[in-house]
Parts: C-alpha cells; structure tokens; sequence
C-alpha cells in the first residue's frame, strides 16, 4: 500500500494489543437463571418500569419506557416472571434501580423475525424507522451508551454530509466489534443503508484500524453490493475510536470545543448499533442482546459472547473458563477507558463491549511520585491539553481556572494516566475536576 | 568636588521626580475605604477561613459593615465574643448564636465494617467517592482518606490509623465548615457545642433497612426507634430507616445511648459511667 | 530518570579516558556527595521520606562534576554540591519543584565564589595518574576571549587553539565533560532514540548559535569565531543535551520549547561574545529557566478542534 495510512495528528498512545480473542468465533452463551436489568444502561433519565412484580414477561417485551427526548426505552432480554423491582448494586457499588427476572423458558414476542435471513430491502419510511430505531432502545454500543435516536434527529438549521460508522475498536483486548464485523457485516452493512436513509444522505465511511486486516478485506469485498459504503483502514493509534479522533482521522475536520460532531456536518454511530438498527428495523427485534469480549491472559478460554442484557458477570466469566485463582481486578469496559468492577453479580448493560479478567500483578498501581514535569502527559494528550495542571488544579479546588484549561474537553481515554513516568493518577483527579466544573456551569444558569 | 554634586544634584533630582509621580498616581487610584471596616478586620481572628462564607476576613468586615444587621453574619472562629465586639464597634446588635462543633457520624472502623474490595487509586475520598461506593458495602460510610484532615486550617481534625475515622479535636473546631464542605459523603455535621463539649449524637446515616444496614456495618443505625421511644424530650426523630437527634432538645440525659442495641448512638466527653455492683442491680430488679 | 544516566556514560568514559584519575575523583566525590546529602537533608531535617531512589541526586551530582576542571579540590566539591541540592532543589521542595537546574546552581555557586579554581582547566592529555599537579591551561574560549581583549585577530588566535578535529574528540583543555563532543552527541542519539527527550530544545539552541555566530562571523570574520568553534567549544552541547533539556525546568509544550532553546542560544553569544565572561551557557540556561513558568503560562498547546480546518 503506496498511501499512507490515515490517523488523527495529536497526540496518541500505542498501549500493547492483547487481541486475544480475535480470531474466535462468537459463541452464543446459554440463558442464565436470573438476569437483572438496571433501568438506566445510557445516558439520560432512567427508564420507568411498566410492569409489575410478578408478572410474566416474554423476550423483547418492553418492560421499562424511557422518558424525556434523551432516554431510552428497556426490553426484556428474557422470558419468564417478575421477581423484583427494586435498588441493585451496579458496577459501581452504588444501588440503581433494576428489575429481575427469574427465566422461565425461551419464548420470543410474536412480532418478532427468529430468522437468520439477510433482508436487504428497506420497506419502512424514514419516520417509521426512526421510531422503531428509538421504539426499540437502542443505544450507542461502543461504550458511551447514548441513546442512538437523538444523534439521528437533526437540529433544523443543520445539515449531515457523511455518515461515519465506527468500527475502530483501539482498546487492548476488545474483538466484539471485530468479529461483528466479520460475522455479520452484511446485516451491519444494511443496518448501515437504514441509517444513511434516515440522515438522508449518500456517503458513509467506515473506520477500521489496519490491525483488523481481515475485517478490513472483508467488508471491502462485500461493499461493491451496498453502494455509498466505503472501507477505510486506519493507522493503529489510541485513543482513535474516539468519536472526535476518528472524525478527524478520516475527513481531515476538528470538532470545535463542546460542540458535536453535527456541527462539522459529521454524524457518528458503532459498527455494533447499526447492527443493532438492522435487527430492529428489519426484524423487530428490540435491543437485547449484545456481544461481549470476555478476555484476559489469565483466562482459560477468552472468548466472544452474545449474551442477554442483564446476564451477571460471573455468569461469562465461568464460560470462559472460570475466574482465575490470582485475579486481582475484573474490568467492564476496555483496558483504558474501563472500570473495575466491585463485585462478579454485577448485570451486562448495553454499553458494556468486553470484561477483562486481569491477574494481581499487572493491576497493581505503582506508588505515586512527584511530577517531574516531563511534558509526556502534554505531547500524547489527543485533545491538546495539559493534564499534569488540570490534576493540582484539582486538588486545590481552583475551579474557575481548570474551566479556562478547557478540563470539559478531556475525553478520558486515560492515555496520560498510561503514559506518566510517575504513576501519577492525573485522570482520576480530571474526571472529577469535570463533574466539579459542569456543577459551577450549571449553577450559573 | 563637582563631581560630588553632580552626584548628590541628580539623584534628588530623580528622588523629587520619582515622589511627584508617585503621588500623581496615588491621587488618581485612590481607592476611598471606610476606615472603620480596618477597625472591624482587626477585631476579626484573620484566620480567613471562609467559615463565613466570605472568601477572607476583610471581605466579612466589608459585609459586616455594609449590611444593616448583622443577623446573617457570623464569624465561627471568632465566636459570640468576636461578633459582641463587632457589633460594638458598627453599633449594631449582634444575634446570639451557640457555638457549635464538627463531629463524624460515622463509627464504621475497620473493626466495625468489614471490607469487602481493595482500593488502590488516588487517595482522595472525592476521587473514590465519584468513582464507586468504596472498600466496604456501605455506600455513605467514611472513606477514611485524609480530605478533611488536609483541609482543615486548625489542626482541630485527625486520622485515627487503627479505626480508619477522623477524630474531632473539639478544643481546636472552630466550626468553620471546611470539612463539611470536603467531605463527598456529608458525613461531617455541625452541632451545637454543649457544656464541657458534651455531645450525644448518632453516628450513622445509613438510610438502608436495618437488615441490609446491618450487614455492612455492625454499628449502624437500623431505624428501630428503640432510641424515639425511649427519649421524653421529643430530640429525636425518625425517618427513612434512620435516627436523628436534634441537638437543641437534647437534655443529654444519656437514656438513649443505653437503649441503642447497635451502639450508633455516642455520647463524648461525658465522665464514665458507674458500674453498677450486683447488690444495685438486683434492688433495681427488685424495684421494677 | 536512569535512562539520563546511561545517556551520560560515554561522556563519562570520554572524561575518565582524557582526564585520568582526576576525571574519577571529581566525579565520584560530586555524586557521592550529592546522594549523601539529598539523604540526610530529607531524612533529619526535613523529616520526609528520603527520595535518592529516583535517581535525580545521581544526575544532579553527574552534571556538577562534568562541569568542573579535572583538578578540582573535593573540600570544594562537597560545598557545591551541598548548594546545588540544599539550595538549588530540596529548599524549592524537592524533585518536580526546582524552578532552576540545580546542577547548575552549584556550579554557578562555584564559578563566582571560586572564580581562580574554575579558571584554571587542565588540559587532555589522555589517561594521567596525576590528580592536582596536572599541566594547566585556558579553554579556547577563554584564549579568543583573552585575545580579543588584547586586540589580536582571530585568524592569529585559530594557532593557538586545537583544531577543529580535537575538538570534536575532546583533546583540549576544559571541564571534564564538556571536551569531547562525540560522546556528547552520543549520549544525545541515545535520549532522543528511547524518547527519553524531544529533539526540540538541543536543536534549536544549537542552530540559533550556529545562525547567530554565523552572522557575527559574516560580518567581521577577524573579530568573531565561525559557528563550528562555537559549537564545538565550550558547554554547548553539554548545557543543550543535558542541562536545558532538564524536564523540570524546562517548557512543557513543543513551541514552548523551542522559544526557551532560541532564548538560550541568543544569550549564550551575547554573553560570550559581548559580556565579561568567555563561557555563557550556564547564565544562559540558568536566565532561561527563570522564565519556564511564564513560557508555560502563555505558550499552551494546540487544542483539539481550536481552529476548524477544512480537509
């Protein structure tokens, strides 16, 4: 290949791969006994429950409605009866409210398409679809968990030019989006017409970096049959799958500070949800069930799962071979961006692409040292900001300042933490410099 | 010899030049301040706490002056003395206001809560607080990280390494609120100073129902009234599965302290109690 | 922090194979010294937990004794390197918070309360066993410089001093790092190779000098030195490689960088050339660090998105 691969110019670490799981096939897991399905798996207000305590439910029932424009509505992921509505500990330790459902056989919603069939025609409007896109709770699978509905409704004096599909995947260890890719591309491909017809536009790119090389000749291979579809390969760099990063990357436009990617007439989805929008709009199936990397070196057999919503944890990793003796922290989400989880009963959400299984001795922080002012933290920073300040700021709780260092542009892609010579935990103390910072702007209103 | 003058001639030259230009510009920044809001910053203890909510002690004066009563203003660290003087000076009347004191409501020590996980991050209880419930169950607990301890300006505020809990020094507290104000939690309360810095208080603000409640913490509140019945004064109330006992209706009397069956009610700085010998205990019997 | 040190070795070898025995005592004392006292001060008087793991002690001690002739007395030593940690780093409160190099605050200390020591710059001679009564003489610089003064020509002065080929090995006489600048250099590919430091601050110091001398030269060749004397003589490579590019006291962002290295490369001339001394680097640098913190108060780096460029 004569051109040079495209990435985005600032900044940009390159963490080891760990793609373990990259080759194998995705497994389906078996239905687990119980599932619990928190009510708030995006960003927005949570869900409220419509169904009652001892009920039964059939799978793709909607059991919780989303309320207000940034929402998102919640299906059963399982067939069987109500057993609690109630506050369940999620990921983070603190209670959210859930439903659980105790499993009681397989029985789908009647509306439903069971059928592996590729159905290629787009029957709908674009109105119909749009409902059924937000009908059917889909949000953003890559991680952010937006609900998909909202990015696809213009603001008026607005207009979309290209449709990005986001199939870079750059964190270590995560394949769901890779084997996606490979394994359903066509419907993803058709998924990707759904969308391009809603936007009402001609021309999409996918995103893929060039460590996918097989995903990469597959779907260029398939894209002569879905015309307005092209493949880029992309220059393996960190943290590229970051909806900025990745505009930047292929059309060359930088989002302006707290803007959206709409306002450079760009509009951005997962390889994963216009999956998702396929089996939605084309098979009425409501947003279930999502693939997840189960990997980790310790683990006896990595693998990729199409789990249920609402599956615990341990469940996944036990089909994966069982928790290691050594384990030191289990992560949801990938090796930069994820978060450790604070016990294995902890249910699938829909934004959660992989759990990582990683032994004591690589999850271990080392001890905190002076900042020696090396100015790595700046040079890798992807945003162009100046992490090594925005943590004492923190400290001191210099606010007003940290607002003027732009602290609410920091993506967390947690390359400074990665990169430091200090072990310096800069972004722990800029993740809460932000929620400081956003309060401030929010009282000032 | 000319020289010599030529010397002494240029530099007061310089010197009368340097004075005209220095008082052309204070004429013209002259910033006109009430000289009685010095008065007022003097009386003040210039620890600039922003216990009073203003950022320093001079701003309070201005506030302290400016206003018409000096109802809402207090200073913490100065106390009723310090306002009784301000008030003197401004001619104004001061409100009496009690002095009050920090104290942790939360007993949850490493003996009493057990750990469930190991945190490793940034060892600040904002940082841990945002980012998960923390090394126990309990999601309101004490973190035990240090973020009241390092913003507190008088010393008047430790960790105790064996429990994992800050201690009150309650001759330093100045009830500024700085450690209110730290704490992720909200677990740090002002209450009213009593005599001899007595205080009964429960040490709990588990909201959670006493089964779960107690599961995370052997001394936690767990809403079972025991303490509301047994108080006569009406200090105490109770809501969403937990106590609360208003300082300014405790008479101190010790009654519920005894009865708490979990030990979330503590009383400090009171003398110990007398043990009763096993004579007393069966006249007690006998008279009930 | 450790890859400095390596970085640093050949100039130590050049040193010790040039120097001899002098090389090893000035440089073992000055290290032994630096470590000893950055652990006592921390340890008794300070009373925090001792930080000579991190290496820093090593390099600040590494750096002073590179800059100092090879018959350097240890009773003097010991106090500049007793300066340049007590003053110069652990009273600013330790690593990470020195405004200034602190290497170069000792040697700075040493250059103005010693100025006869410093002056007097045993020359290479390869491996010597001697330590104090080894031949004397003045640093290039100092030769131009003293000539100048006296009104000779530079083309009469160029006899006097080493060509350019000694130069560029180290066999002329000087601070027992500073002689040879091939291993400089060395340790410079090195750093710049395991991205232990950017290119931006040795470039663009040294092609200021290069640029600035050249145009001094261009305009009166009988007056000025031409830039490959400049570079090759003297603490240049020595202050560009390894003490401007000092992580802490240096700029954070790379414009900022090289705004400080033409900074120090502008004030090196003019201080070799038009001021009092015959060497300006260690002003140079020390000058330049003063203004670290307002380069990176105002020169921050490009913001994502701060301009919307179309592709």
């Amino acid at each position: 290949m004569s051109k040079m691969l495209k990435t985005f110019r600032k900044g940009g670490i390159h963490p080891p791969e760990y793609k373990l799981t990259g080759k194998n096939p995705v497994k389906i897991l078996p239905l687990p006994e119980k599932v619990t399905i928190l009510l708030s798996q995006h960003i927005g207000v949570p869900a409220i429950p419509v169904v009652n305590k001892g009920d039964t439910v059939k799978v793709g029932q909607l059991i919780a409605q989303g309320r207000g424009f940034v929402s998102a509505s919640i299906h059963s992921s399982v067939s069987g009866k109500v057993v609690k509505i109630d506050s369940i500990p999620d990921h983070t330790g603190y209670k959210k409210p859930a439903i659980v459902i105790e499993v009681e056989g397989d029985e789908w919603e009647e509306n439903i398409i069971k059928s592996t069939d590729l159905r290629k025609d787009i029957t709908l409007s674009k109105d119909e679809i749009l409902e059924k896109i937000r009908e059917s709770g889909i949000v953003g699978l890559g991680g952010a968990a937006f609900p998909s509905h909202v990015k696809l409704i213009l603001p008026k004096n607005k207009k979309a030019e290209t449709l990005i599909i986001n199939g870079v995947e750059c964190e270590p260890y995560l394949t769901s989006d890779h084997r996606l890719m490979l394994e359903y591309g066509e419907e993803m491909m058709v998924g990707i017409h759904i969308l391009m017809k809603v936007l009402n536009i001609r021309k999409a790119i996918i995103g893929i970096e060039n460590n996918k090389a097989d995903a990469v000749c597959f779907l260029k291979d398939i894209s002569s049959k879905f015309p307005g579809i092209e493949v880029y390969p992309l220059k393996v760099k960190y943290p590229q799958g970051s909806e900025k990063q990745l505009i930047e990357a292929l059309t060359g436009r930088e989002v302006p500070s707290r803007k959206l990617p709409i306002d450079v007439g760009v509009i951005v989805h997962n390889v994963s949800t216009a999956y998702a929008v396929y089996e939605a709009v084309q098979k009425n199936k409501p947003l279930i069930n999502r693939i997840v990397t189960v990997s980790g070196k310790s683990l006896k057999n990595p693998s990729n799962f199409v789990v249920r919503i609402g599956t615990p944890v341990r469940f996944l990793i036990e089909a994966a071979g069982g928790l290691p003796e050594n384990t030191g922290k289990v992560i949801s989400g990938g090796l930069m961006m994820g978060k450790t989880i604070n016990s294995l009963d902890v249910p699938v959400i829909k934004g959660m692409s992989g759990i990582l299984v990683l032994p004591e001795d690589e999850t271990k922080r080392k001890s905190i040292e002076p900042c020696i002012r090396c100015s790595k933290c700046v040079t890798i920073c992807p945003m162009g900001l100046e992490p090594y300040l925005l943590m004492p700021l923190t400290q001191n709780g210099s606010f007003y300042r940290l607002e003027k260092q732009m602290v609410l542009d920091c993506i967390e892609c947690g390359s400074c933490s990665y990169i430091c010579p200090s072990n310096r935990p800069l972004l722990d103390f800029i993740r809460l410099g932000k929620t400081e910072v956003t309060k401030l702007i929010n009282e000032r209103k | 010899m000319s020289s010599i003058l030529l010397t002494i001639l240029s530099l007061s030259s310089i010197g009368i030049i340097a004075a005209i230009i220095l008082f052309l510009f204070a004429q013209k920044f002259k910033v006109l301040e009430n000289p009685i809001i010095f008065d007022v910053e003097d009386a003040l203890p210039a620890a600039n706490c922003g216990g009073c909510g203003y950022p320093g002690c001079k701003n309070f004066a201005e506030a302290c002056v400016n206003s018409d009563t000096l109802d809402d203003l207090y200073c913490p660290v100065g106390g009723q003395e310090t306002m009784d003087i301000v008030a003197n000076l401004l001619g104004k009347e001061a409100k009496q206001t009690d002095p009050r004191v920090a104290v942790i409501r939360c007993s949850g020590s490493f003996e009493n809560r057990p750990r469930t996980n190991y945190y490793d991050g940034a060892s600040s209880c904002a940082v841990a607080s945002a980012l998960y419930v923390g090394d126990t169950d309990c999601p309101v607990g004490c973190l035990g990280m240090d973020d009241c301890v390092d913003v507190c300006e008088f010393e008047a505020i430790y960790m105790n390494r064996k429990t994992g809990l800050p201690v009150v020094i309650d001759e330093n507290c100045t009830a500024c609120g700085a450690c209110v104000e730290a704490c992720p939690r909200d677990i740090i309360e002002l209450r009213k100073k009593n005599k001899n810095d007595r205080h009964i208080f429960v040490s709990c603000i588990n909201t959670e129902k006493g089964g779960i409640a107690k599961k995370y913490c052997s001394v936690a509140c767990i809403g079972c009234t025991k303490c509301f019945k047994v108080c006569e004064f009406e200090a105490i109330t109770m809501g969403n599965n937990l106590a609360f006992i208003d300082s300014d209706m405790c008479t101190l009397c010790r009654r519920c302290v005894t009865e708490c069956p979990t030990h979330a009610i503590l009383e400090i700085n009171f003398p110990p109690r007398k043990i009763k010998t096993d004579k007393e205990n069966a006249l007690m019997k006998r008279d009930e | 922090m450790y890859g400095v040190i390596i970085a640093l070795i050949p100039a130590v070898l050049a040193s010790i194979l040039y120097f001899g025995w002098g090389a090893v005592i000035v440089i073992s004392a000055a290290v032994f010294s630096s470590v000893l006292f950055e652990f006592l001060i921390q340890k008794f008087l300070l009373c925090k937990k001792t930080t000579i793991h991190d290496g820093s002690a090593i390099i600040t001690g590494l750096l002073l004794s590179l800059c100092l002739p090879s018959n350097f007395p240890v009773w003097l030593i010991i106090p500049g390197s007793l300066f340049a940690i007590g003053v110069g780093k652990l009273s600013f409160g330790a690593l990470g918070n020195n405004p200034f190099n602190p290497a170069l605050i000792g040697r700075v200390f040493l250059f103005i309360s010693f100025p006869a020591k410093m002056a007097s710059w045993p020359d290479a001679q390869g491996f010597q066993t001697q330590y104090v009564d080894a031949n004397t003489g003045a640093t290039p610089l100092s030769i131009i410089k003293e000539g100048l003064g006296k009104g000779d020509s530079i083309s009469h002065l160029m006899d006097k001093i080493p060509t350019y080929q000694q130069l560029f090995f180290g066999n002329m006489g000087g601070s027992i790092g500073e002689v040879a600048a091939i291993a400089l250099i060395l340790g410079l590919a090195y750093m710049l190779l395991r991205k232990i430091i950017t290119w931006h601050i040795p470039v663009s110091i040294i092609f200021t000098v290069v640029i600035f001398t050249g145009i001094l030269w261009l305009i009166n060749p009988e007056q000025n030195a031409d830039p490959l004397f400049h570079i090759l003589s003297g603490g240049i490579l020595l202050g560009a490689i390894f003490m401007a590019t000092d992580y802490v006291t240096s700029p954070m962002t790379g414009k900022g960088m090289i705004l400080y290295g033409i900074c120090i490369g502008i004030l090196t001339v003019v201080i070799r050339r038009f001021g009092s001394y015959p060497e300006g680097v260690q002003f140079a640098i020390l000058i330049m660090n003063g203004f670290v913190p307002l380069i990176n108060y105002y020169i921050k780096p490009k913001r994502f998105g701060e301009e919307v460029t179309n592709g």
